[in-house]
C-alpha cells in the first residue's frame, strides 16, 4: 500500500484467486499485515506492543461475550450472578479471572505503546492521525474498563459509578442534572447497572472499528523505526510476513506466559477486596480507589485541593471540585496537541539527548502519580501529587517546547540502513576484538 | 520449505534433507495449535449445564399421598414428571394390548419396576413436539384411551402412557429412578 516495491498478491489456491477476483478481501489482508506490507528492518521489540495490544482486545471479546451468556445484569442479582460465574459455571472462574486481568494486561500493553510513541516520537508528522486515533482508543478503553468494573456489582463497583459520575456532578448548573441523567435515577441502581453493561458490550467493537481506521491510519506513511528516519528505498525494509509475524508471535508467546503466570497464580493481585462484599448504598468503604490504571488520573484528580480565586478578594472562579475534574480530563485531552506542541523535526529520542532525559522524568512522574493515586487521600501523598500534577503539565506546556527550540540533536544516520549496519559493524568489531585480547594475554 | 539440501556441512542433521528452521517451525506451529485447542476447551465447555444446574438434576417423590386413580405432577430437570397410582382396571387394560400391535411396542411391566407394576412414572413430555400432555391433573382429559392427551396435536396415551393414536412417535419417556423407601422414589 505505502511503497512502491511493496509485494503483489498473486493467490496462488484457486479458491482464494475466485475469493479474491469477488471481494477482495485476501489482498486486503496481505497488504496489510502479510508480505504486502513493507516495514522498516530496524524495528525492535517496542514495536510488539500494537499487536499485543490486539491480542489483548481479543481476549477481552472472547471471555467478555461468553460472561454475558451467564451474567445477569439486574441489580438484585448482579453480584450473585458473578458469584454464580466463579462457583457454578464450568471454568467459569477462569474466563473472568482471564477477563479482570485481560483488562490489566490490555492497559499494561497499552501504556508501553503510548510510551513507545512518545519516546520514539511516533506521534509526529506525517502520522498524527494514527496518535489522535489512538488516544481517541484510549479514551475509549478508559470508560468501557470503568463500566466493565461496576457490572459485578461490589462495593468498590458501586462506589466508583458514584465517584465518576459525580465527577460530572462538577460542572457548574447543569452538573448535577447530568450525573442524574448519566444514573439514571439519584444513586447508582438498577437502570445504571443496565446501561453501563449495553455499553460495556458495545465500546469494545466502537474500539475495533477505531482500530481499523487507527491501522489504515499507519499504513499511508508506513510504520515509523527506532532512528525516526523515514524510509528512502527497498533495502529499508522487509515484508511484515514472516518477518514481523514471526517476532511478534515470540512477543505473544511471552505476553502470554506472563498473562497465565498472575491468571493462575495471582488472579486477585490486581483487584480490590472490596469488590468481593455485594454493593451497599448505606456504607462506603474506607478506601475507594479506581482501578490501578486510572491511578495517575485519579491522583490528578485529588491534587486540586484548592478553589482558583481572585487573590485577596476571595472571589472563587473556579471551585477546587471543578478544576480537579478538569486537570483530569486536560491531562489526557493534551495529548491530541502533542503532535504540534513537540516542534522539534527530530523523531527520535535516541538522538535528541536533552529531551531523552525528560521523557525519563515524565515516566517517572506519572508512576509517582500513579502510586499516590492509589495510595489514601492524606499527606503526604496530597503534596507529592500537586508537585507531580504540575510536572506533568509543565512537561507538555512548557518543557517540550523549549526543548525542541534549545536543543542540539545528535547527528542522524543517513538512513535506516546505515544505522543498521554501522550497529552490526560496531558489533562484529567487538566479536573480533575478543580473540584479539585473548591472543594479546 | 525448501528441501533441497545446501551445506550439508556445516550443520551436523541436515542430510536428511529437513532444514533445523524447518523442524523449529513445525514444531512451534503446532506447539501453538495445541495451545489453541486447549484454550478451546473452556470456552466450548462453559456452556454445559453449570454445578447449580446438575444439582437440581434428580427429584425424590413421595408416593404415600397419591391416591388410586390418582395422578401428581413433579418436577424432573425443568421438566414436568407425572407420576401415576393406576387402578386395577387401569392395569387390566393396559395388559390386555398386544405390544406387537403397538407403534412403540413396550408392556407396562417394561415400564414400571418389579412388583410395583401401579406406579407408572413418565416424563410429562409428549414425543412429538414436547407439549405437556392433559392427564395427570384432576379433571383433565385423558384422551380415548384413558391415559394422558397432548392437545397441541392430539396424541392420545393409553393407560401405560404409551402412544396409541395421533402423531407422537414414542411413548412418554421413563425417566432412570429407583425406590428408596417403600413409599419413597429418587428420580435421576
Amino acid at each position: 500500500m505505502s511503497f512502491p516495491w511493496a509485494e503483489h498478491y498473486t493467490p496462488k489456491n484457486p479458491v482464494m484467486k475466485w475469493v479474491d477476483e469477488r471481494l477482495p478481501l485476501p489482498r486486503l489482508v496481505y497488504n496489510a499485515v502479510g508480505a504486502g506490507y513493507p516495514v522498516p528492518r530496524n524495528l525492535n521489540y517496542f514495536w510488539n506492543f500494537g499487536v499485543l495490544a490486539g491480542v489483548a482486545l481479543t481476549i477481552q471479546l472472547v471471555t467478555g461475550i461468553i460472561l454475558a451468556m451467564h451474567y445477569a445484569a439486574n441489580a438484585g442479582i448482579a453480584f450473585d450472578s458473578v458469584e454464580h460465574i466463579m462457583r457454578d459455571v464450568n471454568s467459569g472462574w477462569l474466563l473472568r479471572y482471564a477477563h479482570a486481568n485481560g483488562a490489566s494486561f490490555f492497559f499494561i500493553v497499552v501504556y508501553l505503546h503510548m510510551f513507545r510513541g512518545l519516546y520514539f516520537g511516533s506521534y509526529k508528522a506525517p502520522r498524527e492521525m494514527v496518535w489522535l486515533l489512538g488516544v481517541v482508543i484510549f479514551l475509549l478503553m478508559m470508560a468501557t474498563a470503568f463500566m466493565g468494573y461496576v457490572l459485578p456489582w461490589g462495593q468498590m463497583s458501586f462506589w466508583g459509578a458514584q465517584v465518576i459520575t459525580g465527577l460530572f456532578a462538577a460542572i457548574p448548573v447543569v452538573g448535577e442534572p447530568i450525573q442524574t441523567w448519566l444514573l439514571g435515577g439519584f444513586a447508582p441502581g438498577n437502570a445504571s447497572l443496565n446501561r453501563f453493561f449495553s455499553l460495556h458490550y458495545l465500546l469494545p467493537f466502537v474500539i475495533a472499528g477505531v482500530i481499523i481506521l487507527h491501522i489504515w491510519a499507519l499504513h499511508i506513511p508506513g510504520s515509523s523505526n527506532p532512528t525516526g528516519v523515514e524510509v528512502k528505498g527497498p533495502q529499508d525494509t522487509v515484508p511484515f510476513h514472516p518477518y514481523y509475524t514471526a517476532k511478534d508471535g515470540f512477543g505473544v508467546g511471552i505476553f502470554l506466559i506472563l498473562f497465565a503466570l498472575v491468571l493462575f497464580f495471582a488472579p486477585n493481585s490486581m483487584g480490590h477486596p472490596d469488590n468481593y462484599i455485594a454493593a451497599n448504598p448505606m456504607s462506603t468503604p474506607a478506601l475507594i480507589v479506581p482501578e490501578w490504571y486510572f491511578w495517575p488520573f485519579y491522583a490528578i484528580l485529588r491534587a486540586c485541593t484548592m478553589d482558583f480565586s481572585i487573590p485577596f478578594t476571595g472571589i472563587v472562579i473556579i471551585p477546587a471540585k471543578l478544576l480537579g475534574v478538569m486537570a483530569m480530563f486536560a491531562s489526557i485531552l493534551l495529548l491530541f496537541f502533542l503532535s504540534w506542541i513537540d516542534t522539534s523535526p527530530v523523531r527520535s529520542g535516541k538522538y535528541r539527548p536533552l529531551f531523552r532525559k525528560f521523557f525519563w522524568l515524565l515516566v517517572a512522574d506519572v508512576l509517582v502519580l500513579g502510586y499516590c493515586g492509589g495510595a489514601h487521600a492524606e499527606e503526604p501523598y496530597l503534596m507529592i501529587s500537586q508537585l507531580a500534577t504540575a510536572y506533568y503539565f509543565a512537561h507538555f506546556l512548557i518543557i517540550l517546547p523549549i526543548i525542541a527550540s534549545i536543543e542540539r540533536p545528535d547527528p542522524l544516520p543517513g538512513s535506516i540502513t546505515e544505522a543498521v549496519l554501522a550497529k552490526s559493524k560496531n558489533k562484529s568489531d567487538a566479536v573480533d576484538a575478543v580473540p584479539a585480547a585473548a591472543a594479546a594475554e | 520449505m525448501a528441501t533441497e539440501v545446501q551445506g550439508t556441512d556445516a550443520v551436523v542433521g541436515e542430510g536428511e534433507g529437513v532444514r533445523r528452521r524447518d523442524f523449529i517451525n513445525i514444531a512451534a506451529v503446532s506447539f501453538a495449535g495445541v495451545g489453541g485447542v486447549a484454550v478451546l476447551a473452556p470456552l466450548i465447555n462453559q456452556m454445559n449445564p453449570s454445578a447449580d444446574v446438575l444439582a437440581q438434576a434428580t427429584t425424590e417423590v413421595d408416593l404415600s399421598a397419591i391416591e388410586e386413580g390418582q395422578a401428581v405432577k413433579a418436577v424432573f430437570r425443568a421438566q414436568p414428571l407425572f407420576v401415576r397410582h393406576l387402578t386395577a382396571k387401569e392395569i387390566a387394560e393396559a395388559d390386555a394390548v398386544d405390544p406387537s400391535t403397538l407403534r412403540d411396542p413396550q408392556t407396562l411391566e417394561d415400564r414400571t419396576v418389579d412388583g410395583k407394576k401401579q406406579w407408572l412414572i413418565t416424563m410429562g413430555v409428549c414425543t412429538h413436539l414436547g407439549c405437556v400432555p392433559l392427564g395427570a391433573g384432576e379433571g383433565e382429559n385423558r384422551g380415548e384411551f384413558g391415559g394422558y392427551f397432548c392437545p397441541c396435536h392430539g396424541s392420545s396415551y393409553d393407560t401405560a402412557a404409551r402412544i396409541r393414536k395421533g402423531p407422537a412417535p414414542k411413548n412418554l419417556v421413563v425417566p432412570p429412578y429407583k425406590y428408596t423407601s417403600d413409599t419413597a422414589v429418587l428420580v435421576g
